[in-house]
């Protein structure tokens, strides 16, 4: 009989997890303490301030960073989520939007950078990028739920992996584009390595680097909902429970919800890329 | 003099092997072969210049002739293969990247073909840009950079955007970020080739203006010869990397080193390269006194090839022309004063384009004088013509093609 080929890569993967979990315990701790603290301030903060001052707050720049249009719509579909009862876990799931994004920037920006000096960074980071974007996003979960348990660290660091991506791949695209005599004008009027970034280079990237950021937003939403598989809770947990009770209706209003807060976020985070011809 | 920048034995080569590329360029190979075999491309090859300080010396070639390589080779924009750039006898080319830091901001600024503003900074917050990289005070470089503004007219449009602004407005913005910084070298890549023909020749006015403001050396790259002839105090002019001629732009248009160097005449006015001292003839012009008799006059201008003599008083200073033809007027002892022709005479740098429509008034040769008066020589009417046809030849020299 014919002996079948098998690469045992699931085993070599469940082996280096035993072995993160063996001996980088306490860096695990550490990241989990650090998001779990900005997690949590996020939400308590969001909660502590009343409903109506918030939804005040995200209609009046939807207004003057958007338009007047926008405004209503914006009263309009957080009037409905607080018709639908759904205040809460918008709000917990915006703020772990906010958190792990924040995250991602965090990290994502300079290895943008890094990759955009260097072609040999940029040749190494960007299979890890391909793999990140292209893994389905349910595989994270595993991991992360072994690494850090259930609940809402897990979900944010699942997150992270996830959103991070476009904001890398942007950051190194937009300053790999900055044109040629520019960089050039910077150089012949004594510019250092440090100064050629800080005063050509990320000035000049900064439509695309705020399409990353806005892309790495937008994925962050997507995957928080996914997170709530492993009790990142939220408006993903409405629609969890919808499909747990195959209740069409609950299911749908957390889609909703959802839906809103991807829009709000959308529109409002893409007009700061444009600030200064809205202003000018 | 000492030059202000010294250019020994100057190459580039860009490619997979720049070392090889040199060793093959430096045995005689052509530009071509050199890239069929290595897959070297020859930038610069064997460039040797002095450029004087207070000059506007104009590199000219087509492109890819390797002249805005060499103009980066000068502030080392491009790292050279081969050969030293001396800037006021520093060889740049082994200065640390903390010494070329401060050459660059302080000695050296550079004007960009495509302007090469920053679109979210203000137009003086662009034009301080220089100062801001070397750590001047916002409120010093602002001054300073308005200054810069108004040194080219712009000092209105400070608040307003690059973006608002015309491609010449943008450009000048460009020339006030480099005068800013007060260098005493401007490195001027196709500068004002963006710009369309009027705005092109205003900005080369505006060059000139503020040479005589403050005499700085101008490394200026052109394809245009209509440009480098306007601005250009010597040309160089580039072909396949080398440069293969070197001179005043007269130098240049009367004595062309090769049918390339030539082909840049095509549709260029030469009539303003082209002065009165040029043109005029100098030696076979009787001189004479006021009373100077007739006879003597005729028998002085029957041995010269012209017809006519001029009257100078006792310092050399032009008073008339004497033609031969009215010399029959007079018995032999008259003095010649009596029917000599009163003439406007031309100092000896007028140019050529101007003396078509002297001599359309005039009934008799252009007198030329210099700065004091004193008579140099006369251009008659065939001489004109011929000088003309000459600078019409050298334009259509492509033209027949």
């Amino acid at each position: 009989m014919e002996e079948r080929i098998n690469i045992p890569v699931g085993d070599w993967i469940e082996a280096g997890v035993d072995w993160i979990l063996d001996n980088l315990e306490p860096a695990l701790d550490g990241i989990a303490w650090f998001l779990g603290l900005l997690t949590n301030s996020f939400e308590g903060a969001l909660l502590a301030v009343p409903a109506w001052l918030l939804v005040l707050l995200l209609v009046g720049l939807s207004w003057w960073r958007v338009s007047w249009r926008f405004g209503i719509f914006a009263i309009v579909a957080l009037g409905l989520i607080l018709g639908m009862d759904l205040w809460e876990p918008t709000v917990k799931t915006l703020s772990l939007v906010l958190a792990s994004a924040l995250v991602a920037l965090l990290v994502g920006m300079p290895v943008g950078v890094a990759m955009s000096r260097s072609d040999t960074v940029e040749a190494a980071v960007r299979p890890v990028l391909d793999l990140m974007q292209t893994m389905p996003p349910f595989v994270y979960l595993i991991p992360a739920a072994i690494f850090f348990g259930l609940g809402t660290v897990p979900g944010a660091i699942a997150t992270v992996v996830f959103c991070m991506p476009p904001v890398v791949r942007l950051t190194n695209l937009g300053i790999r584009q900055v044109n040629r005599e520019q960089i050039e004008a910077g150089l012949a009027f004594g510019c250092n390595r440090r100064q050629l970034l800080t005063k050509i280079q990320l000035p000049l990237a900064m439509p695309s680097i705020m399409a990353g950021i806005n892309q790495t937003i937008m994925l962050a939403l997507s995957m928080v909902v996914i997170a709530s598989m492993i009790g990142a809770g939220g408006l993903g947990n409405t629609v969890l429970t919808g499909i747990q009770r195959l209740d069409v209706g609950l299911g749908f209003e957390g889609g909703l919800g959802v839906v809103i807060l991807a829009i709000l976020l959308d529109r409002i985070t893409q007009s700061v890329g444009l600030r200064r011809k809205a202003s000018g | 003099m000492e030059p202000m920048i010294r250019v020994r034995e100057l190459y580039k080569v860009f490619g997979p092997n720049p070392r090889e590329g040199l060793r093959l360029v430096e045995d005689g190979l052509d530009k071509d072969t050199i890239f069929a075999r290595t897959g070297n491309t020859v930038g610069v090859q064997d460039c040797n210049i002095d450029i004087a300080e207070g000059e506007i010396f104009v590199v000219m070639g087509l492109s890819g002739s390797g002249k805005s390589t060499l103009v980066r080779l000068l502030n080392r924009l491009i790292e050279p293969t081969a050969g030293t750039v001396e800037v006021r006898g520093q060889d740049i080319t082994r200065m640390s990247q903390r010494e070329l830091i401060r050459l660059r901001t302080e000695d050296l600024a550079m004007v960009f073909q495509s302007f090469a503003l920053l679109p979210h900074k203000t137009v003086i917050d662009n034009a301080a840009l220089g100062l801001e990289i070397a750590g001047v005070g916002r409120t010093r470089r602002r001054a300073r950079a308005l200054e810069a503004l108004d040194q080219v007219g712009l000092k209105a449009h400070a608040r307003s955007y690059p973006d608002e602004l015309s491609g010449g407005m943008q450009q000048r913005v460009g020339l006030a970020r480099a005068l800013a910084t007060d260098p005493s070298i401007m490195l001027m890549d196709e500068a004002f080739s963006a710009l369309d023909p009027l705005i092109r020749t205003e900005m080369q006015d505006r060059l000139l203006e503020l040479q005589r403001e403050r005499r700085r050396t101008v490394v200026f790259i052109s394809h245009d010869l209509d440009e480098a002839i306007r601005i250009g105090d010597r040309i160089a002019i580039m072909q396949g990397g080398a440069v293969i001629q070197i001179g005043t732009p007269k130098e240049i248009i009367t004595a062309p080193a090769n049918e390339y160097v030539r082909s840049f005449f095509h549709g260029v006015d030469t009539t303003q390269v082209f002065q009165a001292c040029d043109i005029m003839d100098s030696d076979n012009i009787p001189v004479l006194d006021a009373d100077t008799t007739a006879g003597e006059a005729r028998s002085r201008i029957a041995r010269v090839p012209g017809n006519e003599g001029v009257i100078v008083d006792a310092d050399g200073r032009f008073q008339a022309v004497v033609q031969a033809k009215r010399l029959g007027e007079l018995t032999a002892d008259r003095p010649v004063s009596e029917i000599a022709v009163a003439a406007e005479p031309v100092t000896e740098d007028v140019a050529l384009a101007s003396l078509p429509g002297r001599a359309s008034r005039s009934p008799v040769s252009i007198p030329v004088v210099d700065g004091e008066g004193r008579f140099r020589g006369l251009v008659s009417l065939q001489r004109l013509v011929e000088a003309l046809d000459r600078s019409r030849g050298a334009a259509s020299v492509n033209g027949g093609q």
